[in-house]
């Protein structure tokens, strides 16, 4: 159970705030409302790259980094497709210094040329290094448009392609800052050792006087229905082949995501995990076997994913797969087993609390979807799912018309 | 009312940092508990902590795949059976090998404890290796290494590891053929004498009751007993190699892996708190020299970083990035001219006050909860320090002198004594 306030500034800004006094520390955590599903087509990567342009200084601080390292605060941020979120840990005591760094770059950035070249040329290396100089490091850049048609999940969050970053001009900077950087589009999270009334009195000094900007308005594609199978099949130089599938399922508020999130721990969390039990240990077909959804906001993707043995055939590592989904669409899911998977859904969300930013970025998150204490009902949520919802749900996405299969053919190079 | 956006808020300095102590108990079969109890939420980690035995060059894999193979089955639980009754109380079970220690950890909600800690003794007091599992484990290996291999970054570490190394436990970078010397008997005979009470150190930290500890004692005090081998865990001398220059080629590469440094102190030296912060002010944080200036200034680079990994036996100070292949010579020169510069010029008093405060920041931020606290002790306890190494510690970051940082870098980052790997193109 984690415990918050919330109160909103007369410029839109939310604001939640967890006391924890059990720590020294505090932290501010800031969740802005975009995304790389907000960029346009032709310049995809760009809510990444701003991520980085964030820390290049503000409109009357010259430097991010250094005056919050001075008081003993560490900070970082992340884009997914969805979101970009930053957050500062800090002692306690200095928590004003935050205040000051986050609201001053609410505010403005300086939008410096310097800056934007050298992020533009850190991006690049970033790109090279976790996409294209990987053994299947392009798998996302290959996958996304084969699952996406229409929606702009089609692209991976750190752009389509290098070209787009390197087109990246500081007009296109300011006008993304002015369409999505202001109070209306940002969640604020203050925990740790800090009262609820020093938290409002430092959020209405700090970021009160903030001009509330416009809200953005999402209005996105929606991916059409998937009519047929489809699938590619690519080489590399990779040393073994790797299987993908790939199915549209509900997003994060939809029905029956609860029930396709307990499939991937059905399927794949730990060793007692069906398709590592049948296709690594008693099958023996893989060496490894994942299955994971995307947890995207809008309708996402369900993934397995497998390296099979050397002597194994792609086509018998492919049915051996759709054999254990068959499963699910045929065959309830035993009780116990279904017990089992609550329980460590029940466990991580326990031990999760045991993170101070786990919870801050926890509470941003779920106050987006509409409302922080939807938090603490996911247990609840997850614990009502039965047998037969499972059923119902693998019938639905487990089908091949709504499959994407990716091969990855092994090339010796 | 209209803040002051121009000028940063007043801060205070860091004075304060406690650390929760052990309650420490012995018990008569050598094993050693020790405990940090904080109620606050309804779980508990424990971990089994043993120390590797000697390491043979002609087995190398033996400390890893036993570790790793734990998990695997035992007399009179399948592998299976193990995975079923740990994931079914919503439990976490992890082996995981070290360079000096491998051990078993467990993370349970305590209204479980009763049921998880009956398999995690199974595993640690009986396990078995099944014939069948070792050859799916060194299937599976073999496959993941072959990936692995591909990695410059990867690649960097092992080659770098085994120059400084040598045929060590810590130079040891697998290879393919390694896999087929692991044999069963010798697995169960390495099995027994690492897995014994008296080579065994359990750190329990969470809500750890007398309920909790009553029944560690139980299924770890008389009922394990030691076997009739002592553990062996001496290990051969460590022998640095006498090349220094490893230039990997990769014809098609778009980054270069670089990794250099040289063998150095560990935590018992006197030096090493003062080392950290020189190591901070070098490539140790964010706001680093080598990030400041290869990342944030020239963009060559997503990251650049340095460290003193510390072990029992040796140590080894390393800077590592991934760098443009174009950029890899200009990257090394960049870094080859922080190192002089620290060797030759004051590092200044705003630097210097920004550094401390950063670290003792960060020190006290790593206090996150009670696991941290744990995460602390084990640091000094296996290198026979005590809690006063903490204390040297802050002391040194808060009351070093530039003029000792100047003395630290021309003592230790003898850039002529470097070993250098690069993987990719140079």
């Amino acid at each position: 159970m984690v415990k918050f306030n919330r109160f909103v500034l007369d410029n839109g800004l939310r604001v939640l705030v967890h006391e924890d006094h059990t720590t020294p520390m505090a932290v501010l955590n800031i969740l802005y409302d975009v995304g790389a599903r907000d960029e346009d087509p032709d310049k995809t990567g760009f809510a990444h790259l701003f991520e980085h342009l964030m820390f290049g200084g503000s409109v009357n601080i010259p430097q991010y980094d250094a005056p919050l390292q001075r008081v003993g605060g560490e900070n970082n941020a992340f884009t997914s497709n969805d979101i970009t979120n930053y957050y500062i840990t800090l002692p306690a005591a200095n928590i004003e210094t935050a205040f000051w760094l986050e609201s001053d770059r609410m505010l403005s950035l300086a939008f410096s040329e310097k800056s934007l070249e050298v992020q533009r040329n850190v991006v690049i290396e970033e790109f090279k290094q976790r996409y294209l100089n990987q053994p299947y490091g392009d798998v996302w850049l290959k996958l996304r448009p084969l699952v996406y048609q229409k929606h702009p999940y089609r692209w991976a969050t750190i752009g389509k392609e290098i070209k787009h970053i390197e087109d990246a001009r500081i007009a296109d900077v300011k006008a993304f800052f002015k369409k999505h950087y202001n109070p209306q589009n940002a969640i604020v999270v203050i925990g740790g050792d800090i009262s609820l009334e020093k938290a409002k009195e430092l959020t209405e000094k700090w970021f009160g006087p903030i001009p509330a900007g416009e809200k953005y308005q999402r209005s996105l594609p929606r991916e059409p229905k998937q009519s047929g199978e489809r699938r590619e099949t690519v080489t590399g130089i990779v040393p073994l082949n790797d299987l993908y599938i790939a199915f549209h399922m509900p997003g994060r508020l939809e029905n029956g995501y609860y029930e396709i999130d307990l499939i991937s721990d059905i399927l794949s969390r730990g060793n007692s995990s069906r398709l590592h039990r049948t296709l690594v240990k008693d099958k023996q077909l893989f060496s490894e076997i994942h299955a994971y959804n995307m947890g995207s906001f809008d309708p996402g993707m369900f993934v397995v994913e497998g390296k099979p043995l050397e002597n194994v055939s792609i086509e018998t590592a492919e049915n051996a797969i759709w054999e254990e989904l068959e499963k699910l669409k045929n065959e309830l899911v035993p009780e116990n087993e279904l017990t089992k998977v609550k329980n460590k859904t029940e466990s991580t969300m326990v031990f999760s609390e045991m993170s101070l930013l786990d919870k801050a970025m926890n509470l941003a998150q779920f106050e987006l979807f509409g409302d922080a204490d939807l938090l603490n009902r996911e247990i609840e949520k997850y614990n009502e799912v039965s047998s037969a919802n499972i059923q119902f749900q693998a019938q639905q996405v487990f089908r091949k018309e709504n499959s994407s299969t990716l091969v990855y053919l092994a090339e010796q190079g | 009312m209209t803040p002051d956006r121009k000028t940063a808020p007043e801060f205070r300095d860091i004075e304060n940092i406690s650390l929760v102590r052990p309650e420490r108990i012995q018990l008569d079969n050598g094993c050693k508990i020790f405990t940090f109890n904080s109620g606050d939420q309804d779980l508990v980690r424990i971990e089994w902590l043993f120390k590797n035995l000697r390491f043979n060059p002609a087995k190398p894999l033996l400390n890893v795949a036993v570790n790793t193979m734990l998990t695997e089955g035992t007399t009179r639980l399948s592998a299976s059976q193990i995975a079923d009754q740990v994931d079914f109380y919503g439990a976490f079970l992890q082996v995981d090998y070290g360079y000096d220690h491998s051990q078993v950890v467990l993370y349970t909600l305590t209204k479980h404890l009763s049921k998880t800690l009956l398999v995690l003794k199974e595993l640690i007091s009986d396990s078995v290796f099944p014939e069948k599992e070792i050859e799916t484990f060194v299937r599976n290996q073999q496959q993941k290494l072959q990936v692995s291999l591909q990695k410059n970054d990867v690649l960097a570490r092992r080659t770098f590891n085994k120059a400084i190394y040598g045929e060590t436990i810590y130079g040891l970078g697998a290879n393919f053929e390694d896999y087929k010397t692991l044999q069963r008997q010798d697995m169960i005979e390495h099995f027994r004498q690492m897995y014994q009470p008296a080579n065994c150190t359990i750190i329990a930290a969470g809500k750890v009751d007398q309920s909790t500890l009553d029944q560690i004692v139980l299924h770890f005090g008389h009922e394990w007993t030691n076997y009739s081998v002592a553990a062996d865990t001496s290990q051969p001398v460590l022998k640095p190699s006498t090349e220094r220059v490893y230039l990997v080629e990769k014809p098609g590469a778009l980054q270069s892996a670089i990794r250099m440094g040289l063998p150095l102190i560990n935590r018992k030296h006197p030096d090493f708190p003062s080392f950290q912060v020189l190591n901070t002010i070098l490539g140790g944080y964010f706001g680093s020299r080598l990030m400041a200036n290869i990342r944030e200034d020239k963009g060559y680079t997503y990251g650049i970083g340095s460290g003193l990994s510390s072990l029992d036996k040796g140590a080894a100070f390393f800077i590592a990035s991934e760098v443009g292949a174009d950029v890899c010579r200009a990257a090394v020169a960049e870094i080859e001219k922080e190192i002089v510069l620290l060797k030759t010029e004051l590092v200044p008093e705003s630097e210097l006050s920004l550094v401390r405060n950063y670290m003792l920041g960060s020190l006290l931020g790593s206090l996150e909860n009670i696991f941290s606290h744990a995460d602390k002790f084990k640091n000094i306890y296996f290198a026979g320090l005590d809690y006063d190494y903490y204390e040297r510690y802050t002391d040194a970051v808060k009351n070093i002198t530039a003029e000792e940082i100047l003395r630290l870098a021309q003592k230790y980052l003898d850039t002529e004594k470097f070993y250098r790997v690069i993987v990719g193109k140079y």
